[in-house]
C-alpha cells in the first residue's frame, strides 16, 4: 500500500460518502438524459477523481492498483456511467503516457488529465478490427518530422467530450502485425481529426461513444508514445492489463449494490403471506450472487496485491476480468429476477444495472478473448 | 484573526445505536466513528472564512481518546492548518472540555472560536455556553447566519418564535446550526496534504485542568420499540380512540 490505512480510510470513506449522498440519487436523471450534468463532473473533478492513478508528482494521487482498486468498488456502487466521465482519465486515457510516455510527455499532459481539466480517450477500435486488434489498418506515414494519419476509430469511448486522443496507428507495412504499429498522442483540436455522431446504445446512458476520423490529421513526431516507432502495440496491452483489474474492481461494486438492493426487496416483498426471501428458491439465487461476488473480490484483491508486487499478472487479469464481468451479468440477471415484474419496470432502475453490465463483457478485451489469454498464459507456463 | 474549531469524534450519524448489554452505556467498540455533524458545520465556515481572507489561521482542536486525532484530520483535510489533541482516555463531561478548551484558547491566543451547538451522541447542548461564561467572552447560540463587520461579528440565530440577531464584541464563541451551510467533501489530494499538517497534542495535566467527573451515570437503556399501528375503519372510530384510549382530543 503507497498510503498509510488511516488516511486511505478516510479517502476510501469520502468517496463512499459522495457515491451514496451525490451519485445515486441522480442515477435516473443521467440516464434520462444521456448526459452527466457539468456540476456533477465540477464536483467530480473538485474532489480529485480524474486524477486517482496519476502519480503525485504529475498532480494526481498516485494509488497503486490494489487501492485503486478498492476505490472501484465503492465507485461500482452507482450507474456504471459516473465512472467512466472519469474512467478514461484513470485508465486507458492517461495510463499509456504513465506508463510509456516520455518525461515531456508527462509534464505536458498528466496534471491536467489528473485535475479532470483534460478528458483523456483511447482509440484502438475500428470498424474491422475489434478483437484482432494486432491488425489495425489506420495509417501513419511519415512526411518529414511530421506524421500524417488516415483511418477511423469506432467506438471510442468520451470522444464526444475527448480533449486527447491516445491513437494507435500503422507506421510499419500493411501486413506489419503487432509490430508495426504506433501510439500518437493526438489533441482533439488537431486539423484533420473529426468525430461521428455519439451512438445509441443498450445502457450505460450519460457515457458517451463515438468514431474518430482521421484524414489527413497531421502530427509532430514527438506525439510519439515514448518517441519510438512500432511499440505502440505493446504499450496498447500494459494499459489494457492494468485496466482489467479497475473493470472488475466496478464489477464488483455493482454486483454488490445490486445484492444489498435485492436483500432489501426480499425483506419487504411479501407474498403467500411471507417476505419472499423466507422461500428456499430466492435464497439459492441470493447465496450463488453473495458466493461467486466475494469469489470475484478475493481474486481481484489478490492480483492486484501480486501486481503492486511487481509479478506479471497476464493471465491472472484475464482471468479476474472474465471471471468479475460475467459474476455480474449472473448477479443482475438473479437481481431482475428476484425483483419479479418490478425488476423489469425503468422506476425501480433494476433494469437499467441489467443493461448496464452487459457492456463489461464485451469492451476491453471480450470474454472469448480472455479465455484466449488464460489458455494461451496457462499453455506458456506448461511447456516451460 | 485566528479561529480555534473544538470537534468532537461520536458514533457516525448513520450507526444503528446499541446499548452495551450491562446497561453502562452505549456500544462503541468497532462502530464506525465520524466528526459530530454539526462540528463539520463549524469547520465549513471557518475554512470559507479563511478562504475569503477574514481568518488567518484555523486550529482544530479535540479532546479525546487518541483516536481523536483522526477526526482532527478530516478537519485539516477540509482546509483547516493544524490541530491540536487533549488527549485523555477518560470519559470527557462538558464542564472539563469547556475548562480545557479555555485553556487552549488562552494559550493560541484565540479571537473566535466557532463550534457546533451539541454533539449527537450526549445531545448535552452545553460546552459552548460554559466555555463563553468561562471566558467571560460574548456567545452566539444556534446561528444559522454570520457576517464578519468592523466593529464585531453579526449572527443570526435560530430561536423557537424565529430568527433573532445579534451583533457581539469580538472575541467571541459562536455555536452553530445546521442551517449555516453544506459543509464540503474533503478532496482526495487534500485528505493526503493533511497528512502532513502537524497535530500537537498535550494531556489535561499539561493544561492544569481537573476532569474528574461531576455527574454518575445510574444506567443507559434503549427506548421501548414502536409498537405497530392499527388501522380504523372510520372517522368515527378515530375519533373514539383518540377521546377515550389516548386521551388527547
Ligand atoms: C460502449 C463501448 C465502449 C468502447 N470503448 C472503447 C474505447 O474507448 N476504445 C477502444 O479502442 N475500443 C472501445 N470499444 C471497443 C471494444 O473494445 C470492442 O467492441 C471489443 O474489443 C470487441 O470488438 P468487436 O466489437 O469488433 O467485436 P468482434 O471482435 O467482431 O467480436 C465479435 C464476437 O466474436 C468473438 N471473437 C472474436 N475473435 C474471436 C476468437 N479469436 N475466438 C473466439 N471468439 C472470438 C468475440 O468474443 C465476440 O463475441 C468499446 C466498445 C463499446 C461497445
Amino acid at each position: 500500500m503507497s498510503l498509510d490505512r488511516e488516511t486511505f480510510e478516510q479517502l476510501l470513506d469520502t468517496v463512499r460518502r459522495f457515491v451514496a449522498e451525490r451519485l445515486v440519487p441522480r442515477e435516473a436523471e443521467v440516464a434520462e438524459a444521456d448526459r452527466i450534468p457539468d456540476d456533477l463532473l465540477d464536483e467530480m473533478r473538485a474532489l480529485g477523481l480524474f486524477g486517482l492513478s496519476i502519480p503525485e508528482d504529475y498532480g494526481g494521487i498516485g494509488l497503486d492498483v490494489e487501492e485503486e482498486v478498492r476505490v472501484a468498488f465503492e465507485l461500482g456502487r452507482t450507474s456504471p456511467a459516473f465512472r467512466s466521465a472519469f474512467g478514461t482519465n484513470n485508465g486507458i486515457g492517461s495510463q499509456g503516457i504513465v506508463i510509456d510516455g516520455t518525461e515531456d510527455q508527462k509534464r505536458r499532459y498528466l496534471p491536467k488529465l489528473a485535475s479532470g481539466a483534460t478528458i483523456g480517450s483511447f482509440a484502438l477500435t475500428e470498424p474491422d478490427y475489434g478483437s484482432d486488434a494486432a491488425s489495425i489498418q489506420t495509417s501513419a506515414r511519415r512526411d518529414g518530422n511530421l506524421y500524417v494519419l488516415n483511418g477511423t476509430k469506432r467506438f471510442i469511448t468520451n470522444a464526444p467530450s475527448a480533449d486527447l486522443f491516445t491513437v494507435m496507428a500503422r507506421t510499419g507495412a500493411k501486413d506489419s502485425g503487432a509490430g508495426g504499429i504506433t501510439a500518437f498522442l493526438v489533441e482533439a483540436d488537431t486539423p484533420g481529426l473529426s468525430l461521428g455522431k455519439p451512438d445509441a446504445k443498450m445502457g450505460q446512458q450519460g457515457a458517451r461513444i463515438s468514431d474518430v476520423i482521421f484524414e489527413d490529421c497531421r502530427v509532430p513526431e514527438d506525439a510519439i508514445i515514448g518517441g519510438v516507432e512500432g511499440q505502440g502495440f505493446k504499450t496498447a496491452m500494459k494499459v489494457l492489463d492494468r485496466g482489467r483489474l479497475t473493470i472488475s474492481g466496478t464489477c464488483i461494486g455493482v454486483a454488490e449494490r445490486l445484492i444489498r438492493d435485492s436483500l432489501r426487496y426480499a425483506s419487504e416483498r411479501k407474498q403467500f403471506g411471507k417476505p419472499i426471501g423466507s422461500f428456499q428458491l430466492i435464497q439459492a439465487m441470493l447465496a450463488d450472487c453473495e458466493t461467486e461476488c466475494a469469489a470475484a473480490k478475493a481474486l481481484v484483491l489478490d492480483a492486484a496485491r501480486r501486481k503492486d508486487a511487481g509479478e506479471p499478472i497476464t493471465k491472472l487479469g484475464a482471468m479476474c476480468k472474465y471471471y468479475a464481468s460475467e459474476m455480474v451479468g449472473r448477479v443482475a440477471d438473479r437481481a431482475v429476477q428476484i425483483h419479479g415484474g418490478a425488476g423489469y419496470l425503468t422506476a425501480f432502475g433494476i433494469e437499467r444495472f441489467y443493461r448496464d453490465v452487459r457492456l463489461f463483457r464485451i469492451y476491453e478485451g471480450t470474454s472469448q478473448i480472455q479465455q484466449l489469454i488464460i489458455a494461451r498464459e496457462m499453455l506458456k507456463e506448461f511447456r516451460q | 484573526m485566528k479561529v480555534l474549531v473544538p470537534v468532537k469524534r461520536v458514533i457516525d450519524a448513520n450507526v444503528k445505536i446499541r446499548v452495551k448489554a450491562d446497561q453502562t452505556g452505549v456500544e462503541t467498540a468497532n462502530v464506525k466513528m465520524a466528526m459530530n455533524p454539526f462540528c463539520e458545520i463549524a469547520v465549513e465556515e471557518a475554512v470559507r472564512m479563511k478562504e475569503a481572507g477574514t481568518a488567518s489561521e484555523v486550529v482544530i482542536v479535540s479532546a479525546g481518546a487518541a483516536q481523536a486525532q483522526e477526526t482532527i484530520r478530516t478537519g485539516l483535510a477540509m482546509g483547516a492548518d493544524r490541530g491540536v489533541l487533549i488527549q485523555s482516555e477518560a470519559a470527557l463531561e462538558p464542564l472539563a472540555v469547556a475548562k480545557l478548551l479555555k485553556a487552549v484558547v488562552e494559550k493560541e491566543g484565540a479571537d473566535l472560536v466557532l463550534m457546533g451547538k451539541q454533539a449527537i451522541d450526549g445531545d448535552n447542548n452545553q460546552t459552548g455556553q460554559m466555555l463563553a461564561a468561562l471566558l467571560g467572552w460574548p456567545q452566539g447560540t444556534f446561528i444559522s447566519k454570520l457576517e464578519k463587520n468592523d466593529s464585531g461579528i453579526k449572527v443570526t440565530r435560530e430561536v423557537d418564535g424565529g430568527l433573532e440577531i445579534l451583533d457581539l464584541k469580538m472575541p467571541a464563541v459562536l455555536t452553530v446550526d445546521l442551517r449555516l451551510n453544506e459543509p464540503r467533501y474533503a478532496s482526495l489530494p487534500n485528505i493526503m496534504k493533511a497528512k502532513k499538517k502537524t497535530i500537537d497534542t498535550f494531556s489535561p495535566e499539561d493544561l492544569g485542568v481537573d476532569v474528574s467527573p461531576r455527574l454518575e451515570t445510574i444506567k443507559v437503556v434503549a427506548p421501548p420499540p414502536r409498537k405497530a399501528g392499527v388501522m380504523v375503519d372510520s372517522v368515527a372510530a378515530l375519533v373514539d380512540k383518540l377521546r377515550n384510549e389516548a386521551k388527547v382530543i
